[in-house]
């Protein structure tokens, strides 16, 4: 099977990228191509890079409290250049009410403080090889 | 050494041979014994303390290692200062005011994101930002609405703030001047600490050079106009919040503090005229004896190398002030109560380490912005230590223990060999740009997680004592769409009512005077007091400094 490819990416303003760079290097060692965007990234930047670098699922680290406004919109962009097939995932702090609100608007799980990044590699594995045998 | 001595060693040397073959025989415990860097021995002795340590040291005498006052603090109790905002100015005065009433005795200002970025609260890189994280400070109108009715002479304020502080700054300033207040008497601390931002927190908006330039310009400014402020916060909190071991925070905050130091005499400054005003601020892990070493060391090292390297003769050169605050990266989300047991500790041991000030975290903090319940617990922590434990008693109660006074030493020679390690990547500046620093930070970080992940290191609640039952769950403040839709409306009303021509003469001046080598605060001091906005003050900098752009990596 072809590697996973990710893009783990950090909207919005808030500099805390301890996170997201822990998360990146986590999925690279379990054998995934990961391109990290860096920091104070809009969704318009999130979205485009997500497209040209062909990636399978788009990581998104936000611990600001801006996540009601920047991740649909990540959701938004992506749908409208006809990519439903990324799979948007990501974490922060984030309450459980608004990850519930989020997942019903069209992510993947979210996961908060505290995740081992042992889960979020098998979660993206799963989600990998189920798309994979759909699409077979 | 005399002969008895020599003879009292020896015995003891072959007490604790002894005594190790005992130990080694023994049953001990699967667990990491260890600090953040390195194993820790099952007992201290006196062979573990060098002669010259501060045991004969007493507090206030040189390097300052037991407290920077003869009195410890029996003549005045550290201050207890939450760090709060949220929503607008109007929202947040209101919580300092709630603050003030419950004994709190100083203020620090928790910016929101646009703020702490030079961006205004109707920037388009604002949306869904605005008050999330802190309070939206756009303007001398904002500022005004933060302090009305807190006399600004009376209290001493705090404001964390960095990439674009000169600008908050002159808004604090130009608000103090409106209230009618004498701005000699002004007292308080701006964290103004640009290279931890490179290193690890992350609100920048300059390139290295000219951020270096606005913080010396403050630093000279400063000295001549409000000479009780505190001009910088050199902070190891991000960078210890970012992964960083107790030692690498203690050393690259004190290179940062060296770096700012050699800045201010490359512009020609009196060491004595400006470093007296340098501030620290410490985060308080888990690790309690570390802990405590940790601020010893830091006192001593900043003394001997203002008194030795850069030659300050003013006693209030040597001593490092500092502020504390309790570790946030250390709460946890699962089972959030037990955060009020880890702040405790952590407070405790800031206290046994000598703070000036204190901030203690909410237990709610990884899940949201303190609810003002979960404040008062913090709050209520610092005064059940201040009053109730004995523990302010004495001056630096761990003086003399043999553990802390090797761990000590200990941090302070790690410091040393990593001060030489940045010499030779070629300082900070050059480690900020190779992006050196950053990734010693990174790997701590990931070693950390693998430790965590591994069970070497035990995280109550995550990855040992996992409740399986549903989450305790406590109660959330929230942020209301609405704070950023009023305070759009507050700038509306702002911009309509401000003298349009004086706002783009004062810019034009600034952005000249950006071009020379004048010192730019009095200009952003104009442009603050004719109503010009954080984001066009930002702005008219940008064009000539132009805007960092970080080395990314992972």
């Amino acid at each position: 099977m072809r590697p996973i490819r990710v893009l783990v990416a950090k909207p919005g303003l808030d500099g805390h990228d301890r996170g997201a760079k822990v998360v990146a290097a986590a999925l690279r060692d379990a054998g995934m191509e990961v391109i990290y965007t860096g920091l104070h990234q809009t969704p318009e930047m999130i979205a485009t890079a997500a497209i040209q670098e062909d990636v399978d699922v788009v990581g998104l680290s936000i611990l600001s409290g801006a996540h009601m406004t920047l991740i649909p919109r990540v959701l938004d962009l992506l749908r409208d250049d006809g990519r439903e097939d990324i799979l948007v995932t990501g974490g922060g702090i984030i309450p459980r009410e608004d990850m519930d609100a989020l997942e019903a608007r069209g992510t993947g799980r979210l996961f908060g403080p505290g995740t081992p990044t042992s889960e979020l590699v098998e979660y993206i594995h799963n989600w990998f090889e189920a798309r994979e045998a759909q699409t077979a | 050494m005399t002969t008895a001595e020599m003879l009292e060693l020896d015995r003891l040397r072959e007490e604790v041979a002894q005594w190790r073959a005992r130990f080694d025989a023994a049953k001990k415990r699967n667990a990491l014994f260890a600090n953040s860097g390195d194993v820790v021995e099952p007992v201290y002795t006196a062979l573990d303390v060098a002669d010259d340590g501060s045991a004969i040291e007493l507090p206030g005498d040189f390097p300052f290692t037991r407290g920077i006052h003869p009195s410890g603090y029996r003549g005045k109790l550290w201050t207890m200062r939450q760090f709060a905002g949220f929503g607008t100015a109007p929202e947040t005065n209101a919580r300092y005011k709630y603050l003030l009433s419950h004994g709190q005795t100083g203020l620090s200002v928790a910016f929101d994101f646009p703020t702490l970025m030079g961006y205004d609260s109707d920037h388009p890189r604002s949306e869904g930002e605005v008050g999330k994280c802190g309070v939206a400070i756009s303007s001398l109108a904002d500022m005004e609405t933060l302090f009305e009715g807190i006399p600004l002479d009376k209290v001493s304020t705090s404001m964390t703030i960095n990439g674009p502080a000169v600008i908050l700054f002159a808004f604090y300033v130009a608000a103090a001047e409106k209230q009618g207040v004498d701005v000699k008497q002004l007292r308080g601390t701006i964290q103004n600490d640009i290279l931890k931002e490179y290193m690890a927190q992350h609100a920048w908006v300059y390139p290295i050079e000219p951020a270096l330039r606005l913080i010396v310009d403050n630093f000279e400014w400063s000295a001549e106009h409000i000479p009780l402020w505190n001009t910088i916060s050199i902070s190891g909190y991000h960078i210890r919040e970012a992964g960083a071991t107790a030692a690498q925070e203690l050393a690259f905050t004190l290179a940062d503090g060296f770096t700012y130091v050699e800045r201010g005499l490359a512009r020609g400054l009196d060491v004595d005229e400006f470093a007296p005003r340098l501030s620290f601020f410490w985060d308080i892990h888990n690790d309690f004896f570390e802990e405590i070493a940790k601020l010893r060391a830091a006192r001593r090292i900043w003394a001997r190398h203002l008194k030795v390297r850069f030659g300050a003769k003013d006693p209030r050169s040597w001593i490092m002030r500092f502020h504390s605050q309790t570790a946030g990266v250390t709460l946890t989300a699962q089972q959030p109560m037990n955060n009020v047991v880890r702040v405790a500790y952590q407070a405790m041991a800031a206290v046994l380490g000598g703070t000036q000030s204190l901030h203690t975290n909410s237990m709610d903090e990884t899940l949201a912005l303190p609810t003002e319940q979960a404040v008062q617990v913090a709050l209520r922590t610092q005064q059940v230590l201040a009053f109730e434990t004995g523990v302010p008693n004495v001056a630096d109660p761990l003086g003399g223990s043999y553990y802390v006074e090797a761990l000590t030493d200990k941090l302070e020679a790690e410091a040393e060999a990593l001060f030489e390690k940045i010499a030779e990547v070629g300082g900070v500046v050059r480690g900020l740009e190779t992006g050196w620093l950053q990734r010693q930070i990174s790997e701590s970080s990931s070693r950390q997680q693998w430790e965590i992940e591994q069970h070497r290191r035990t995280i109550v609640g995550v990855n040992e004592f996992v409740t399986e039952e549903g989450e305790l769950t406590i109660p959330l403040l929230k942020v209301s769409a609405e704070a950023e839709r009023d305070q759009r409306a507050r700038m509306a009303t702002m911009r309509a009512s401000r003298d349009d021509a004086l706002v783009q003469s004062r810019l034009t001046a600034l952005r000249q005077a950006s071009r020379t080598d004048a010192n730019l605060m009095p200009f952003i001091l104009d442009c603050a007091r004719a109503y010009c906005t954080l984001y066009e003050i930002r702005a008219a900098m940008e064009e000539v400094f132009g805007a960092y752009r970080e080395p990314v990596f992972f």
